[in-house]
């Protein structure tokens, strides 16, 4: 399903993200991305989007080499895979339905076949009630709910989740692991990068493991 | 496919509800860009009329033939006949010199010179009226005709015609200067008021990218929004033009009237109006469209 061939990752500037770096994720698999601040989990996952391109190597997704792709190619990669962002990126200018909406608006689906999609993504995150409200006015928490809402809604095989449980108490964490545990149940393929070591343990799932750039054996 | 029309049709009412959002700044780039093209505009619709006065006034051009003095009265038959079958002949009227010494006297009132000529110095001639009044088909008419046998001048009055034409494609050409440079303003006010919506909205388009917008998808309400506001400034030179052309009208029924003429200047055509409105709608989908694709190219890493 995502597959690394000896990639590296170099920024502007020289900064050498990643080093080397490969692994294969099959289908329905469930993976744990961990390391340390700055160790190059978010760049890895930027790499599956084709959001960064590798300088060497190659990024494989469903066979396609992502790294080499048009421009006018990346839409349709990236609407098949779910997204959540480190940084949440939500808009702060429409209530959150319209949030998870945009997605679907994007593919260009009928408006109450997406009604029905949305109000059925929230409810699985647990935020229907706040359908109306502004994510301004949503904790921290309820934030990085919304953007695993808006990131399923399109029902992707892929979820690439970056930092999904950060700054949440664990509590909160173990929901949201929750919910990643049934899309897993569902045959969904998950890549989700993490520094929260308890749940990893907890889960006891495959585990990579970035330290500067490299991957660990 | 209908998804494709529902989805611009959202557009559509989505980018109506912007522009009735930010009524005074929408009004206002609509005054300014219908002021930049109601003055091309109405600068054609004056030569238009210019042109068709000027016709009016003028009559239309004629061309002298002037036979030779020994031309028989059966020559005089003969090329009369020639003329009135030509092809591009519309009219041909026999002035005798006998009717020409007449009025010649009439007009000049040298009746007591001419009275002492011993015989009429003046030639038997034709007064032809051309199907075709440009200029071109009147030289090649005199041409032809100055090869005829039994004549001995041919003369075009379209000097006149000439001139005027000469004129008219100097205030053509004038009008259409002013077009181009004012349309390149009619695309700068639309770049530039895309631009600052797009600043509002870097955010959407981020996002929208990152989660597979295509750029067709991020450009479309933009296009929408450039094409709408022009097509609204294209209704407004439009209005301001007939308006105008009302104005002068009363004041041109007091003018007229001392010269006994029942001229009018006529409002732009229905085709010169439904060209003005889709020239106006593309100047402002081109400015929204290069807005957006300026954005669009420095949001790519290169
Ligand atoms: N756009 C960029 N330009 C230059 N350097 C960058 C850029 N993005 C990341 N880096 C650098 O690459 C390294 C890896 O960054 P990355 O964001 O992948 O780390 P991370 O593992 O996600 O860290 P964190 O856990 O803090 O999110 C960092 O040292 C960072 O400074
Ligand atoms: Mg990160």
């Amino acid at each position: 399903m995502i597959r690394f061939n000896q990639v590296y990752k170099r920024y502007p500037g020289g900064y050498e993200a990643l080093k080397n770096v490969s692994f294969e994720i099959s289908e329905g698999e469930m993976v744990f991305l961990t390391g340390h601040s700055g160790a190059g989990k978010s760049t890895l996952l930027n790499l599956i989007p084709a959001i960064e391109r590798p300088n060497s190597g190659s990024v494989l997704v469903k066979g396609q080499n992502v790294g080499s792709l048009k421009g006018g190619a990346l839409p349709y990669l990236r609407r098949n895979l779910g997204l959540v962002f480190q940084d949440h990126k939500l808009l702060f200018d429409r209530s959150v339905f319209d949030n998870v909406m945009l997605p679907l608006q994007i593919c260009g689906f009928d408006h109450r076949e997406s009604a029905k999609r949305v109000r059925a993504a929230l409810d699985k995150v647990g935020l229907l009630p706040r359908e109306k409200a502004n994510p301004i006015a949503l904790s921290g928490g309820e934030q990085q709910r919304l953007c695993i809402a808006r990131a399923i809604v399109n029902r992707p095989s892929i979820l690439l989740a970056d930092e999904p449980t950060g700054n949440l108490d664990t509590d909160y964490a173990a929901d949201i692991m929750g919910i990643f545990k049934s899309f897993h149940q569902v045959g969904v393929t998950l890549l989700i990068a993490s520094h929260d070591e308890n749940t990893l343990r907890r889960f006891g799932a495959r585990t990579l493991t970035l330290k500067h750039g490299e991957l660990q054996p | 496919m209908r998804s494709w029309l529902v989805q611009h049709v959202r557009v559509l009412l989505f980018t109506l509800r912007r522009l009735r959002a930010t009524p005074v700044s929408s009004l206002l780039n609509i005054l300014v860009i219908g002021i930049a093209l109601s003055l091309p505009a109405g600068m054609y619709v004056l030569l238009q009329n210019v042109q068709s006065l000027a016709e009016q006034v003028a009559g239309t051009p004629q061309i002298s033939v002037f036979l030779s003095m020994d031309a028989s009265r059966d020559d005089i038959a003969r090329i009369g006949k020639q003329l009135k079958q030509h092809e591009a002949v519309g009219q041909a009227e026999f002035v005798s010199r006998e009717q020409a010494l007449e009025q010649i006297k009439r007009t000049t009132g040298l009746t007591d010179v001419i009275g002492g000529l011993t015989q009429n110095p003046l030639p038997d001639a034709f007064v032809v009226y051309p199907k075709k009044l440009d200029s071109q088909a009147l030289e090649a008419l005199r041409n032809e005709l100055q090869k005829w046998p039994r004549l001995e001048h041919v003369q075009l009055d379209s000097a006149w015609a000439r001139k005027l034409e000469a004129l008219l494609r100097f205030g053509r050409l004038a009008v259409l200067i002013l077009a181009v440079l004012l349309s390149f303003a009619l695309v700068a006010v639309t770049f530039n008021t895309i631009r600052l919506q797009i600043l509002t909205r870097r955010d959407e388009i981020e996002v929208s990218k990152l989660i597979g917008a295509t750029n067709a998808f991020i450009r479309r309400p933009f296009l929408y929004f450039g094409l709408l506001q022009g097509l609204l400034g294209g209704v407004a030179a439009w209005l301001i033009v007939v308006a105008s052309v009302h104005l002068l009208n009363g004041s041109l029924a007091g003018l007229v009237q001392l010269y006994a003429s029942n001229f009018t200047l006529r409002p732009p055509s229905a085709d010169n109006t439904l060209a003005l409105l889709g020239f106006s709608a593309y100047l402002g989908w081109l400015g929204a469209w290069l807005s957006v694709a300026q954005h669009l190219w420095r949001a790519e890493p290169h």
